[in-house]
């Protein structure tokens, strides 16, 4: 891309963790940065929000060094052209909404009739322009997260950093407020970071994936790249695949000892091989037959998963296989039963892992 | 055996006094306290005694005791007025020695006095000035002089009385930077050298010696306060009370009193 | 709620009352009136609540700084200075106007000083009474603010932070808005500890009618010639400090 706008290569050390991530996000866009908790997420919002200071590397918004260590190059938050949405809002309690949202422009120099009106716009536009009057106990927890993103963006900050924004909502309230959200985001002329653990967010609102784990990023890419082609076992588990890796010789790729599976893409070398739950067969002996992808497991357990049944597979590799309640009852599933599994070649997705 | 001495503060009378209110009309409190033993010259004898007097006493209490092996006077030093309200709320004491007729009259006159209080010393008013005199006073007329600054007792306790009629019996006109509610705080602010002077009794500035010069004035012989004592009605130790009066009346009290600076009769 | 705990509860609400109803019994209402003109009265009640009104905001301009020293910044010593602020607590308060005398009185170590530069002398002036006044009563406004900064959310100063607020707006803005209940405590205690001053007051300032003699300072006096007029003025006293105080509303003062 030209120019990113946000330009940084984060390096914290904190105790015995270390936090070393490169973020480029353009004008515009929106980028996730998913992880499993711990991985260092706030840690790099924080970095960027300039709450933390960074141990090396650099942080360059707009061209200019917010902050690099080396140069002893340092801007505080409050010079910096950020906006942050706080996983717990943190509203002014002694403020209306409306002062909250109005809070940003006033300190940025503007008086308080233009605040004000700058307020109520921002409020009308995440259709709250009634709630104005109100103070945050006062609203509900959809409500608060619109204020906090209203207030965020009433700064027209260059970059947007939202922390687990949908976090503290209900599950019904979550999926409104994605929506909209979506819709703010889109709209909003500035480089945005959004840190979420959950991938549902990270997929609808963010045009792009950075994936970290222990302070490091280990898959950045579009939504659709990352979730059809996952690199760990965390972003496999997320966007629910099975994943495994092997040593591939053209289409049959070895994962485990004495079990080669083949694919359907040809390729050499170290390779990861991924197939949907949903195209795992399961059998109460060894199927006759086209599927040469077949093992002897062991049933781990059995869950619900929306009208199936997800069934946790030990054996050569472990799997998920999704099944059918009636074929579940058929098969006589239980903890410790044998079965064998069988996966079609076709319905295998094949990938290399370098 | 010493002589156990006790200054009452302040703040603590304020506090009895309001206590004991509730209780007056419940009848009076039973008397007991530090009395032990009965008649006889043995036993412990509770004075209640003005602050002015308390070397004059201590010395006296001292000898008592040397006098008469086996008793124990107890002192109690304050206020006259705040000492006669104690007394007639009840609070046990044998003795009562006032700085001024009036506290007295107040004690008699809510018949809790045994006989007639009879007049042992006299104080006279004086000018305490920092030793020295470095402002140079000489008199009354002085202490209205422009930027000095003077110490007077409030004209509610004996010494502040007895301060009024003195300056207005020489038409001073006097604005004093503080009217202390004790003689001994008028002349602690001498001590401190907060104040250029400050109309106290002879006795307090004899006592201060060491940090003050006593300046006499003329008149100052007609500025004095009468000090009278009596045995209280409800002693607890009659016969040691009315032997401590009469030791307080004998030559040697007598002695001892005009070696602090009053005038006995 | 349970007898274990109503039963030590109520005992000390009767310690508390008892000697405002032995005033109360001993009251001389029919001639009240007559006592509530007297000449000093006013003055003195009017004294007291300006002096003390004057040592809380001279209090609150010196102890809320210092209260967000000792609970924010790191510094060598911090526990030894939060032991000094609870000195004037300790020490009974004669003994501290005569510590005010040896600073700030005539041969005092400052007041000699100030004296002749500025012209100011503090003994024996209604400044002299404010100072002693705000000299027993500053501990507590410290440590009931000390105690409110630490118990307050940072988070809040940090997103003040992302929205563009300086440190100095942030602690007008935020901070002590987020903490204004505690320091409304403070102050009320404040305010009432300084109405309530004697000791100090009158070794610092002395007494004299319309400049330094303060409530307290009239009662004694009263005592000496006429109890009954120390009633009156001990319940006058009592009477406009309690309305002040009932008058706070809950809300002002305990966190939401």
């Amino acid at each position: 891309m030209s120019a990113p706008l946000l330009d940084a290569h984060l390096v914290v050390d904190r105790g015995g963790f270390r936090l070393d991530v490169a973020l480029r996000v353009a004008a515009g866009e929106v980028v996730a940065l998913l992880g499993p908790n711990g991985a260092g997420k706030t840690t790099a919002l924080r970095g960027l929000a300039g709450l933390l200071p960074l141990t090396a590397g650099h942080l360059t918004l707009g061209g200019v060094d917010l902050d690099r260590p080396q140069r002893r190059a340092w801007t505080p938050t409050e010079r910096r052209s950020i906006g942050v949405v706080f996983q717990d809002y943190l509203l002014f309690p002694h403020l209306s909404a409306a002062e909250n949202v109005a809070f940003g422009p006033r300190r940025h120099g503007a008086d308080r009739r233009t605040a004000r009106a700058t307020a109520h716009d921002w409020l009308s536009r995440v259709g709250l322009a009634e709630h104005a009057h109100r103070r945050p106990r006062q609203l509900s927890g959809g409500q608060a997260q619109r204020v906090a993103l209203a207030r965020a963006l009433a700064v027209e900050p260059a970059l947007l950093l939202l922390d687990e924004p949908l976090a503290a909502l209900d599950a019904r309230t979550r999926l409104d407020t994605r929506a909209e959200l979506h819709r703010h985001l889109t709209a909003h002329p500035g480089a945005t970071l959004l840190v979420t653990h959950d991938p549902l967010d990270a997929l609808v609102l963010a045009d792009r994936l950075v994936v970290v784990e222990e302070g490091r990023v280990v898959q950045e890419g579009d939504a659709a790249t990352v979730t059809a082609r996952p690199r760990t076992d965390y972003v496999a588990r997320l966007v629910g695949l099975n994943l495994h890796r092997g040593h591939a010789d053209g289409q049959r790729v070895r994962v485990a000892d004495g079990l080669t599976l083949t694919v359907a893409d040809r390729l050499d070398g170290e390779a990861f091989v991924a197939f949907r739950p949903s195209a795992v067969a399961l059998h109460p002996s060894r199927p006759e037959g086209s599927p040469r992808n077949t093992w002897p497991a062991t049933v781990a357990g059995v869950q619900r998963h929306g009208d199936n049944l997800r069934v946790r597979l030990d054996g050569p590799i472990g799997v998920s296989a999704d099944v059918t309640p009636a074929a579940a009852a058929q098969l006589r599933l239980a903890p410790g039963q044998p079965v064998w599994a069988a996966v079609k070649a076709a319905e295998t997705h094949a990938y290399p892992a370098g | 055996m010493r002589p156990r001495r006790r200054r009452v503060t302040a703040t603590v009378v304020v506090a009895v006094v309001l206590a004991l209110a509730g209780a007056a009309g419940c009848g009076r409190s039973a008397s007991g306290g530090g009395a032990t033993g009965g008649p006889g010259a043995g036993g412990t004898v509770t004075v209640f005694a003005a602050a002015s007097l308390t070397e004059a006493f201590t010395r006296l209490g001292r000898d008592f005791e040397e006098a008469r092996p086996g008793s124990t006077v107890v002192l109690s030093f304050a206020g006259s007025a705040a000492l006669a309200a104690q007394i007639n709320q009840g609070a046990p004491a044998d003795v009562f020695a006032s700085a001024a007729t009036r506290n007295m009259a107040t004690v008699t006159g809510a018949g809790n006095a045994d006989g007639d209080p009879a007049l042992f010393a006299r104080n006279q008013l004086v000018v305490a000035v920092p030793k020295g005199n470095p402002r140079g006073v000489a008199g009354l007329a002085d202490l209205a002089r422009p930027g000095l600054k003077v110490a007077l007792c409030a004209p509610q306790v004996p010494c502040g009385a007895a301060a009024r009629t003195a300056l207005d019996a020489a038409s001073v006109a006097l604005t004093p930077v503080t009217l202390e509610q004790d003689v001994r705080g008028a002349l602690a602010k001498v001590r401190l050298g907060e104040v250029d002077a400050a109309l106290v009794y002879r006795t307090d500035a004899l006592a201060a010696a060491a940090e003050v010069t006593a300046v006499e004035f003329p008149g100052s012989a007609g500025a004095v306060n009468d000090y009278p004592i009596v045995v209280l009605r409800d002693a607890p130790n009659p016969d040691g009370a009315r032997a401590f009066v009469a030791y307080v009346r004998s030559e040697r009290g007598r002695g001892v009193l005009a070696a602090a600076g009053f005038q006995v009769p | 709620m349970p007898l274990a705990l109503l039963l030590p509860a109520g005992l000390g609400l009767v310690l508390l009352v008892l000697p405002l109803v032995g005033l109360l019994a001993r009251t001389p209402w029919a001639t009240l009136p007559q006592r509530l003109a007297a000449p000093g009265v006013l003055t003195a009640l009017r004294l007291s609540l300006l002096t003390a009104t004057l040592a809380t905001l001279l209090c609150l301009l010196l102890g809320v700084p210092l209260a967000w020293l000792l609970a924010r910044v790191e510094f060598p010593g911090r526990r030894l200075v939060r032991a000094l602020v609870t000195v004037p607590l300790v020490l009974p308060p004669v003994v501290g106007g005569v510590a005010l005398l040896l600073v700030f009185g005539r041969r005092g170590l400052l007041g000699g000083w100030l004296d002749a530069t500025f012209g100011i002398t503090l003994p024996f002036t209604t400044a002299g009474v404010v100072l002693a006044e705000a000299f027993v009563a500053m501990p507590f406004l410290v440590i009931a603010v000390e105690g409110a900064l630490r118990g307050a959310d940072r988070r809040y100063e940090e997103a003040a932070a992302t929205l563009g607020a300086g440190r100095w707006t942030t602690f007008v803005r935020v901070t002590l808005p987020l903490v204004a209940p505690g320091l409304a405590a403070g102050a009320v205690l404040c305010w009432a500890r300084a109405l309530g001053e004697f000791g100090a007051t009158i070794t610092f300032a002395g007494n004299y009618p319309g400049r330094t003699q303060t409530m307290p300072l009239a009662v004694y006096l009263a005592l000496e010639t006429d109890v009954q007029a120390a009633v009156v003025l001990s319940l006058v006293l009592l009477t406009v400090s309690v309305a002040i105080l009932a008058g706070l509303r809950d809300r002002w003062i305990t966190s939401p």
